[in-house]
This record gives structure tokens, C-alpha cells and sequence, in this order.
């Protein structure tokens, strides 16, 4: 199982971000996109992820492109985009629930709870989204990432993004039990992280070279 | 799969219950724009229920069409629609679940309140059953059909009026059937194949509308 990448680019009217991007990710990696602010990092994740289409070359799943079985790769994947999905008017619980339900994976409201209450948003569950702070609003988001493990693929867009210290601690930890179950993610973020040896890869895009 | 549609329907349907307002600012618009015609042309009977079907029929119509911008725009906004991309079901069946969603919010209640608002308009009892189930009929198609052009528009600036421009002209045979329908009743010769006619056209619809959204969708969020 693999995610492969063949000599992506990527253009932004007349700009060229990237050009002949090659990466590859396998089960039990994580790979850290860098690079400033306007780089890519999130259009190379849309690429990824199949949202949008690269100028040239193609994102390979297991050999075959993401576009000729998108269902088949979308039932592996589970993303989080730099828009959180959250809607104002549902309460925490809800917002979980119908999320984990678009992803394919039903869940009931009790399940929703434990969930919340494990990213410690107990007393937050009922209220609605409008009101919680964006620390919260992030955590409620992440939350359905516990109903995903079994999608080998994460594609996480800034996850670390206005989290506590003990948030952090936590979704790391989250992300080490999925690498230690043979998942792979991806993600971004300006943060220093810290992942068990040898797990963790990079891919600079100021530089355009993976190192 | 069905349950996704009804996932999908449901949570538009609470969204829709806990910001009643948008709701009712367009059944407001309809009952205004439907009760002031007859305070404008005066009160002459045999003139008020030749004009009485075309002009329910135009109000629900652009109605209908005030609701459209919503319809995909807030999901768009917060990034729910790239979810529902991703999803391992068909994006047509969340479209579906969507547009079934749209209509209960946005055509039911144009259906109900029509056949009150034309006694205003001494429409007889059986034109007034024939409007109910033309707007019965009608009504999908106005939401099947608004859902591409919704979805073609999303990120757009101006998006509400370019979507009037692009719908507009597919809902004029609607319109055409749906009024005549009533006018034909109330002459004498019978709505039975207009009615036919529209309910054809929302056969149409539901086969093909659903994958067009759906493709548009796509297209939109490149």
C-alpha cells in the first residue's frame, strides 16, 4: 500500500508552485510538507486527495490513479481540509456525528460523546459550534480522526493549528497509534513535532526537493 | 447509501429548523408579492382569476430561486462540501439528499400556502386543487433544476444573480405547464395533460439533474 506522486506541478494562474514533484509514502510514515506561507503546501494536499487536478503528472494509489476509482480511494482516506467542516447552528456532538457519517463510518450520539470527552470537550458537547473558541472548534474536528483508524491514509491540512499544549500532546499521540497500526499521514504545519525515530520524513517546497 | 442521503437530509433539514429566518423571508416574499397584486389591479373578479395562475406561478417561482444561493454556499464556506467530495458514496446520492432537503424547506411550504393565497384571487375549487398539484409536481423540478445552477455559481461573486440568469430560461417550461395547467382547468378544458406534461418533465429531471450537480460540484472545486 502506497501513495505515490509522478512529476506533479502545480500553477496558480501564471505562477508555477512546484514542478516534477516526486514523493512517495508508505505504511507506517509520516511525511511533513514545509515551505512559507504561499508555497503550496495546501494545494499540493488538495492535489493529493483528488480535490483538485494537477497541471501535469498524477497521484498514483497503489499503482493506479486516484481519478479512475475515486470511491475505492476515498474509502481509504480520510482528510481534514484548512476549513474545519464545522457548522455554526449544530452542537459539538452533532457536528461529529454527521461528519464520521459522511465519511462512511455511522456513528450514534454516545459515540460522538466519548470521543469529545477523550479530546477533553466534555462540557462542550452540547453547546453549539457558534460559540466555542477556535481552540475547540479545532478539537471538534479532529475528534471523528478516532472513528478513521482503520483508513490507512490521514491527509491532515494544519491539524496543530491553534491547539493547547495538552491538544497537541494529544493528537500526536493519536497520530503515533495510526502509525503504529500501519497508516500513513500527511500533513502540514509550522509547528515542531515530535514522532518515535525514523518515522517522520520531509518534503521542503522552497527548495522543491525532498530531503 | 441511504443512509448518508438521510444523513445528509436530515442535518439540512435541522440546519434549515435553527435559522428559521432565511425560511421565512422567502415565504413572506411569496405571500407579500401574491397578495399585492390583487390590491393593485383592483378588484374585478373574471380579471383577477385569469391573472391568478401565472402569478402564483411567478411568485413561487422567484421564490424559489431567492433560496438557490444557499443551497450549497454555506457548506462550500466551511469546507463541509470538500467532505462530502471525499466521501467513499456517490456524491449524486448527497446531492439528492441535499435537493430533497431544499425542497421540503423551500417548495413544500410554496405548495401548502398557495392554494390559501389564491382565494384571494376567486379562484374556483377545482383550479385550486389543480394549482396544488401542479405546484406539487413543479416544485422538485424547480429545485432539481436550481441545484446545477447553484453548484456551477458557488465562489462567485454576484453568484445570486448569474444563477437567476443561467436557471431562469430552463424554468420557463415549468412555468409554462405549471400555469397552464390551472388556466386550462378553469376554462373548461381540462389540466390532465399539462399535468402529464410536467410530471414528465420531473421524471426527466430526476434522471439526468442529479449527476450534471454532481459533476458541477466537481468542476467548482478544482
Amino acid at each position: 500500500m502506497s501513495l505515490q506522486t509522478r512529476q506533479l506541478a502545480c500553477t496558480r494562474g501564471e505562477r508555477s508552485l512546484f514542478t516534477n514533484l516526486e514523493l512517495t509514502i508508505t505504511p507506517g510514515n509520516a511525511l511533513r510538507i514545509m515551505g512559507s506561507n504561499g508555497t503550496g503546501k495546501t494545494s499540493l494536499l488538495r492535489m493529493l486527495c483528488g480535490l483538485s487536478m494537477p497541471a501535469s503528472g498524477a497521484v498514483l494509489w497503489n499503482g493506479q490513479n486516484i481519478r479512475s476509482n475515486r470511491e475505492e480511494f476515498n474509502r481509504q482516506l480520510t482528510y481534514l481540509g484548512h476549513a474545519a467542516a464545522i457548522k455554526d447552528d449544530l452542537t459539538a456532538w452533532e457536528n461529529v456525528v454527521v461528519a464520521s457519517t459522511l465519511a462512511g463510518n455511522p456513528i450514534h450520539q454516545i459515540d460522538a460523546y466519548d470521543a469529545l470527552d477523550r479530546l477533553g470537550l466534555e462540557r462542550a458537547a452540547d453547546l453549539p459550534a457558534r460559540v466555542l473558541s477556535q481552540g475547540q472548534r479545532k478539537r471538534v474536528a479532529l475528534a471523528r480522526l478516532q472513528f478513521c483508524t482503520h483508513n490507512p491514509l490521514w491527509i491532515l491540512d494544519e491539524p496543530f493549528v491553534a491547539l493547547d499544549v495538552a491538544s497537541v500532546t494529544q493528537l500526536q499521540s493519536i497520530m503515533n497509534r495510526h502509525l503504529d497500526n500501519q497508516g500513513m499521514i500527511i500533513f502540514t504545519t509550522h509547528q515542531e513535532v515530535a514522532f518515535d525515530d525514523g518515522r517522520l520524513h520531509s518534503l521542503d517546497l522552497n527548495q522543491g526537493e525532498p530531503c | 447509501m441511504l443512509k448518508v442521503l438521510i444523513c445528509v437530509a436530515q442535518r439540512d433539514l435541522l440546519l434549515a429548523f435553527r435559522r428559521r429566518s432565511d425560511v421565512f423571508s422567502m415565504l413572506s416574499f411569496f405571500i407579500i408579492v401574491v397578495s399585492l397584486f390583487p390590491l393593485g389591479v383592483g378588484p374585478e373578479p373574471a380579471m383577477l382569476q385569469s391573472m391568478a395562475p401565472g402569478i402564483l406561478w411567478v411568485a413561487a417561482l422567484l421564490a424559489s430561486t431567492l433560496a438557490l444561493n444557499r443551497l450549497f454556499a454555506y457548506d462550500f464556506a466551511d469546507g463541509t462540501l470538500e467532505q462530502m467530495l471525499l466521501t467513499p458514496e456517490p456524491l449524486t446520492v448527497i446531492v439528492i439528499g441535499k435537493v430533497l432537503a431544499h425542497w421540503i424547506i423551500s417548495g413544500l411550504p410554496l405548495v401548502l400556502l398557495a392554494p390559501l393565497l389564491a382565494v384571494q384571487y376567486g379562484l374556483p375549487g377545482d383550479a385550486v386543487l389543480v394549482l396544488f398539484y401542479s405546484l406539487l409536481i413543479g416544485t422538485p423540478i424547480l429545485s432539481l433544476i436550481g441545484a446545477i445552477g447553484a453548484a456551477l455559481t458557488l465562489g462567485t461573486r454576484g453568484g445570486g444573480v448569474l444563477v437567476s440568469l443561467l436557471v431562469l430560461p430552463l424554468y420557463i417550461p415549468v412555468l409554462i405547464f405549471g400555469a397552464g395547467a390551472v388556466g386550462a382547468q378553469a376554462s373548461g378544458m381540462g389540466a390532465g395533460a399539462n399535468l402529464l406534461l410536467l410530471g414528465g418533465v420531473l421524471a426527466g429531471a430526476l434522471a439526468l439533474t442529479p449527476w450534471t450537480t454532481a459533476a458541477a460540484l466537481r468542476i467548482s472545486l478544482e
